[in-house]
């Protein structure tokens, strides 16, 4: 017993914190939230089961319609931005730009939106659509005699959207980035003396070779616009009258402000599993070994 | 004479067209670019400006230049005709839990990161894969549960408890930024060490961690920025007003929608993003590198 004391002494105690921590914010929470699903806890959080009744006010939900709805929206149109959009900066700022410090440069500013806090961030977006005239958009309207919009009341989602998209774009980017600038030089140059023009390059020289970090940033933007909800809390919260509710959003809606611990977990457990399922994908498809490369810092 | 200046000329046009053809792309490039950057620049520009200036012309151009804006650092906000806690407080606490999260943070890390990459124990293969699969998990839908847990250790709307769950939050991210840092120090290293005598711990601590400070350093940086930057947790999780921090400040006076003042907001907002851009202004470089996998959100 003593022996293998000594043997062993050394790994757990340099293991012993991380696994406490994750085992007491991951693995009890996985279980705690799999078990809350099935309660009506509220805030006198008592323990109280009752069976399957929260999935099926889930499906009785009369706002269940336009939340799933909004959630389709609110990740698709995101993702179309983070990995289009986030192509194309790389593709400027890579294969045209070739000036490294002007494409540095270019990359840098993109990078502002997802190094500033979020309050802040939020901030700037509730600034830039402000209803009255101190409002960025609403001046300049002002400048034209036009009369002011409220924004955020009339086109939310395209708000919420634009924000998410902009944060997003700079992930797309700075992975594409590295992956074009790891296509051997050569290609480019026996391209340009064989004459390909622009497109030809882009098609049969670029597309192929990021054809994997593209997969990649599609599912693990796909995994956290669904998981995600940060920034709506922040612009909009929701509103107006769920007009950007998201599935994320309502289950902590539910718990943090109605105090309806059990349903907020029901709806929280379908994330999870639809969660699960996603990693389960990127593990399949990418041996996760890849995925965890890019964090590495050098 | 001219017939031989003639052929001189044509071709000269000919080739200015040429040129000005192959170089479209190109231009159409930095205007691409310029006018979807611009508006971020715009942003930040506007942040500035609006905090040090009385008030904008047309909401773009500054006019009259003040200090009035900055007048919360030494008297109290008075809100719904009641005083904010002090600016100052926010800062402490915010001070403290980016710090004391930082601290814990690589403690933890660098232990678990050592013994994942040089101690061959049972079980090391699982957990090294189930800190792979955590990265990916999206720890943000199990807050109620987290909040259960909080609340049964009595560590709700205290800063320790929020400082625990977020450490939790990072710690499998960090264990493996940490665990490839040793992974690249040769195992020469440690033998000779080992052979002169010193203990597997000894070696640790004073052959093989001076070894990647470098490493540790960022990551003190990342998570201490993260830290700062925090606002669901500690919206979620705290309170009250004694243990404001500035995220939460910032957000409180941003969702009243009786008090526009930009000015202040601006204001606000650039102290509490001072840090941030003091690394964003020094590290832009690597920065590109740490934050490609390193943000969850969106």
């Amino acid at each position: 017993m003593r022996s293998s004391w000594k043997k062993w002494r050394l790994p757990v105690i340099m293991l012993g914190p991380f696994l406490i921590l994750v085992v007491i914010f991951y693995f009890i929470p996985v279980i705690l939230t799999a078990i809350l699903a099935f309660t009506g806890m509220d805030s006198s959080m008592r323990w109280e089961f009752i069976e399957l009744n929260n999935f099926r006010k889930l499906l009785a939900d009369p706002n269940i319609g336009l939340i799933l709805k909004n959630t389709v929206t609110y990740v698709l149109f995101t993702l179309v931005i983070n990995v289009f959009f986030g192509f194309i900066l790389a593709l400027l700022t890579t294969y045209f730009i070739r000036w490294e410090r002007t494409s540095l440069f270019f990359r840098t500013i993109w990078m502002l939106p997802r190094i500033t806090p979020p309050v802040v961030y939020a901030l700037l977006w509730i600034w830039f659509f402000d209803p009255s005239e101190y409002g960025l958009l609403n001046s300049i309207r002002s400048l034209f005699g036009l009369p002011p919009v409220s924004y955020l009341t009339t086109q939310p989602m395209l708000i919420i959207i634009l924000a998410n998209g902009l944060i997003g774009a700079s992930f797309g980017m700075i992975i594409f980035s590295s992956a074009i600038k790891s296509i051997p030089r050569d290609l480019f140059y026996a391209a340009d003396v064989d004459g390909a023009g622009h497109l030809s390059v882009i098609k049969d020289i670029i597309f192929p070779h990021i054809r994997w970090p593209f997969m990649f940033v599609t599912i693990w933007q796909l995994l956290s616009l669904l998981t995600s909800y940060e920034y709506i809390l922040l612009i909009t919260d929701g509103g107006p009258v769920n007009a950007t509710e998201v599935l994320a959003l309502y289950s902590y809606h539910k718990a943090f402000q109605n105090f309806e611990y059990g349903y907020g977990s029901a709806i929280s457990l379908i994330i999870v599993i639809i969660a699960f399922f996603i990693s389960l994908l990127l593990w399949k498809v990418f041996g996760m070994g890849k995925m965890i490369r890019p964090t590495r810092i050098e | 004479m001219d017939s031989a200046q003639a052929t001189v000329t044509i071709p000269r046009q000919k080739s200015r067209i040429y040129i000005l053809k192959k170089r479209l792309p190109y231009f159409i490039a930095y205007g691409v670019l310029g006018i979807t950057t611009l508006p971020i620049i715009f942003m930040y520009l506007w942040l500035f400006l609006n905090s040090f200036f009385q008030k904008m012309k047309f909401g773009i151009i500054p006019e009259s230049f003040t200090l009035e804006n900055w007048s919360f650092l030494w008297e109290p906000i008075v809100y719904r005709g009641s005083e904010l806690p002090s600016i100052w407080t926010a800062t402490w606490n915010s001070f403290v839990f980016a710090g004391t999260m930082t601290i814990l943070e690589v403690l933890i890390g660098v232990m678990s990161g050592y013994a994942l990459s040089r101690i061959q124990f049972p079980g090391r293969k699982f957990i090294l894969t189930t800190t792979m699969l955590l990265h990916a998990f999206p720890s943000i839908s199990l807050l109620i549960a987290v909040f259960y847990i909080l609340n049964f250790f009595g560590l709700y709307d205290s800063l320790f408890g929020v400082i625990l769950v977020k450490t939790a939050l990072q710690i499998p991210m960090t264990t493996w930024i940490i665990k490839g840092f040793f992974d690249d120090v040769p195992w020469d290293v440690e033998w000779a060490g080992l052979i002169d005598g010193c203990s597997r711990i000894k070696v640790w601590f004073q052959i093989v961690l001076p070894l990647i400070k470098p490493g540790i350093a960022s990551i003190s940086i990342f998570s201490f920025l993260s830290g700062w930057s925090e606002f669901l947790l500690l919206y979620t999780f705290i309170v009250s007003g004694d243990n404001i921090t500035l995220a939460s400040f910032l957000q409180k006076l941003t969702s009243d929608p009786n008090l526009v003042n930009y000015s202040l907001l601006g204001a606000i907002s650039l102290f509490y993003m001072i840090p941030v851009l003091i690394f964003f202004i020094f590290t832009q470089k690597s920065l590109m590198q740490v934050s490609s996998g390193g943000i969850k959100n969106a």
